[in-house]
């Protein structure tokens, strides 16, 4: 049935026709009988990557198929989401390799997106840590790993769900004593501090920096460097510490409506930065506490994004490479003149990473939301031609309205991903809005 | 709605004994709730069209359930139903004969055994016939009698039946109508309320709770207005 889609950023909406399945053999027939599909999971991509003329939800096809408890080995359809994983592991000592900032995406998104965490400078992105994976491509069903159909294998992590459906997904977990996290938050001055901070925490499995955009002269780049290690059970406090693996009961909110987009304006971003950042704060704090807040700290407002008002925003998220501090503070620079805003900005060294298709260099990625206004689209033009001047590239995930050029100027291997995706989707059965606008399927 | 049931009952350490027609699609599911909840998780072969069988199956059945919980269900196409007389009975034969076909042969046990629960899920839809899926829901109310008069009959032996009337529930039966989003249940809610409502004994329940209060107006709306409404 035809209605109307968006991802997180409810940036585009779209008339898509959604379906789903739950059997194998219901998946096989659909892709047998349409043409114009794209997987959907969660919804929790930003921009138009899993929207087209059939979206085919993963959502049903949820079930937990192996989990070894003592190599931590973990198999899943692809549309559980992170979530259910986690609830799944942890109280068994287990932990997610990699994970992005919600755990409210499924396995099979995490995997097309290839995503990234705090630990990417010390474990890598989420295919660094699978083991093999199925996908139903356009040429049959098809198993893929690093010593198998390897052009499968990595056209699939990061491809955005092009090379087809990836079914299901076996990767390797982390081993934890507790479902806590001893965390330290740093706070620096201004952007030089905050890059040399990431420097001198690098040895920390976890890292990333909240940034505030709006600062200008010498408070430019003021940040919160926050970083951690799973903690050891000896780390806890007694009540903690009696049932390690399980976490305290929280409490949920939720944003129930799409609020006014004028809530979001300068003056409340600003308030909110400072109180985050908070004049009070001492110059590092320590502290032992759940995985949740720590990892997921948005998750705990169920919506948020319906804070950005009905137009909806993009997500706009960068990398440069790591000799490019320069560019950093340029394109920095540019938004804190704009003023444009963000509510969120965050700020993380990636490590060593050179796959075909993955988002990740090793570099300085930020992560911004801008709400969608007049002049906007032209103005992100403009930070993309930094982008591209400094060598960076920008995240297919977030991506709702870059320009063809853009991408197959900042991949460097865009040319021989976009042959692999015709070998195994020959005829252009799997694509999205956004592979046709990138030129990915034509 | 069935899947999440079955989770919600493995996770409250419940064994699961699997139905389905076809038993190596409940493989998958099988391994889920044995690694999610550790409880020992069964499948069987079983179609609900197929009466003649339902007895064998029943009795071939190692262990004898303490709760049965008939989920299936099928929606058909109102609009082809109503001039094809097989969908109208896949429709009817699905939702009621079959339902009363294998619930008569569990009931005969659990009467026998004096004890054991058996829930049915029918639907809002049963409570009163609309244009747009009275084939459906004729064959949902008739389920709907049938489990009120099974209860009355069952409760002199032990033996406790619940009613299930869910309103709409986001599944793949429902995927291509359009839901109101505030009225309609995820079936982790559908499958928490049918546990919650099971183990206090409850005859009747709705899912969400307010669709009891939807269908008492829509029940009582004069049939000389309700004939010329559009639902």
């Amino acid at each position: 049935m035809r209605k109307q889609l968006a991802n997180w950023g409810n940036y585009p909406a779209l008339d898509c026709e959604e379906s789903s399945f739950s059997q194998e053999e219901q998946l096989t027939q659909y892709v047998n009988t349409h043409d114009r599909i794209i997987a959907r999971g969660n919804g929790r991509c930003y921009g138009d990557a899993s929207l087209g003329e059939h979206s085919i939800s993963t959502l049903r096809y949820d079930k937990v198929l192996h989990f070894d408890v003592e190599t931590g080995d973990f198999e899943c359809q692809a549309g559980m989401t992170l979530d259910q994983v986690l609830e799944i592991v942890v109280p068994k000592g287990w932990f997610l390799p990699v994970t992005p900032g919600t755990k409210f995406i499924t396995v099979g998104g995490a995997v097309a997106s290839d995503v990234h965490g705090k630990n990417h400078h010390s474990e890598g992105s989420f295919s660094n840590h699978i083991l093999h994976m199925e996908v139903l491509t356009g040429t049959g069903m098809m198993t893929c790993s690093r010593s198998s159909n390897t052009d499968l294998y990595w056209a699939t992590c990061g491809g955005m769900g092009l090379t087809g459906i990836i079914t299901s997904v076996r990767f390797r977990l982390k081993k934890i004593e507790t479902a806590y996290i001893r965390q330290k938050q740093i706070k620096a001055e201004n952007l030089d501090e905050i890059l040399r901070l990431f420097d001198e925490y690098t040895h920390y499995t976890y890292s990333m920096a909240w940034i505030d955009c709006l600062q200008k002269g010498k408070s430019f780049g003021r940040s919160i460097l926050i970083v951690g290690e799973h903690a050891a059970k000896e780390e806890l406090n007694a009540k903690q510490g009696r049932e390690p693996l399980v976490l305290p009961p929280k409490m949920k909110l939720t944003v129930p409506f799409n609020l006014p987009s004028f809530v979001l304006n300068n003056f409340t971003v600003k308030a909110f930065n400072a109180l985050y950042y908070g004049k009070n704060y001492k110059k590092v704090m320590e502290s032992v506490v759940p995985y949740e807040p720590f990892f997921y700290p948005l998750d705990a407002i169920h919506h948020w994004n319906r804070g950005y008002g009905k137009d909806g925003f993009v997500q706009y998220q960068f990398v440069l490479p790591i000799d490019k501090k320069e560019g950093l503070a340029a394109i920095l620079r540019a938004i804190s003149d704009k003023g444009w805003g963000s509510f969120l900005a965050v700020l993380k060294v990636f490590g060593k990473q050179d796959d075909l298709i993955s988002f990740p260099m090793e570099g300085y990625t930020l992560a911004l939301d801008f709400p969608v206004r007049k002049g906007l689209f032209a103005f992100l033009d403009e930070l993309d031609a930094l982008v591209l001047q400094y060598g960076g590239r920008l995240y297919l995930t977030k991506d709702a309205r870059m320009q063809q050029e853009v991408f197959w100027k900042s991949y460097p291997n865009a040319e021989r991903f976009a042959g692999i995706v015709k070998t195994f989707n020959p005829d252009g059965k799997f694509r999205s809005v956004q592979s046709d606008r990138l030129l990915l399927t034509q | 709605m069935a899947v999440a049931i079955a989770r919600k009952y493995a996770t409250e350490k419940y064994a699961v004994q699997l139905a389905a027609r076809k038993p190596e699609q409940l493989y998958a599911l099988q391994q889920d709730l044995q690694i999610r909840a550790g409880v020992p998780v069964t499948t069987h072969a079983f179609d609900a069209l197929d009466f003649a069988s339902h007895p064998a199956f029943y009795r071939q059945l190692e262990v004898k359930p303490d709760i049965v919980i008939c989920v299936f269900g099928y929606l058909g196409d109102q609009q082809a139903a109503q001039s094809d007389w097989n969908e109208a009975a896949r429709i009817l034969h699905t939702n009621y004969t079959g339902a009363v076909s294998i619930l008569n042969v569990v009931a005969e046990d659990m009467a026998a055994r004096q004890s054991g629960a058996i829930i049915g899920i029918s639907s809002v839809a049963g409570d009163r016939g609309r244009m747009s899926n009275y084939l459906y829901g004729s064959a949902k109310a008739g389920f709907t009698a049938y489990l009120s008069g099974l209860r009355n009959r069952l409760f002199h032996t032990g033996v406790h039946v619940m009613s299930v009337q869910p309103g709409f529930v986001n599944t793949r039966m429902t995927e291509n109508l359009t839901l109101p989003p505030l009225l309609t249940a995820q079936p982790e809610e559908v499958a928490k309320d049918i546990f919650k409502g099971a183990a206090a004994r409850r005859n009747v329940i709705y899912t969400k709770w307010f669709w009891r209060y939807i269908m008492f107006i829509i029940r009582n709306i004069p049939e000389f207005i309700f004939k010329k409404l559009k639902l």
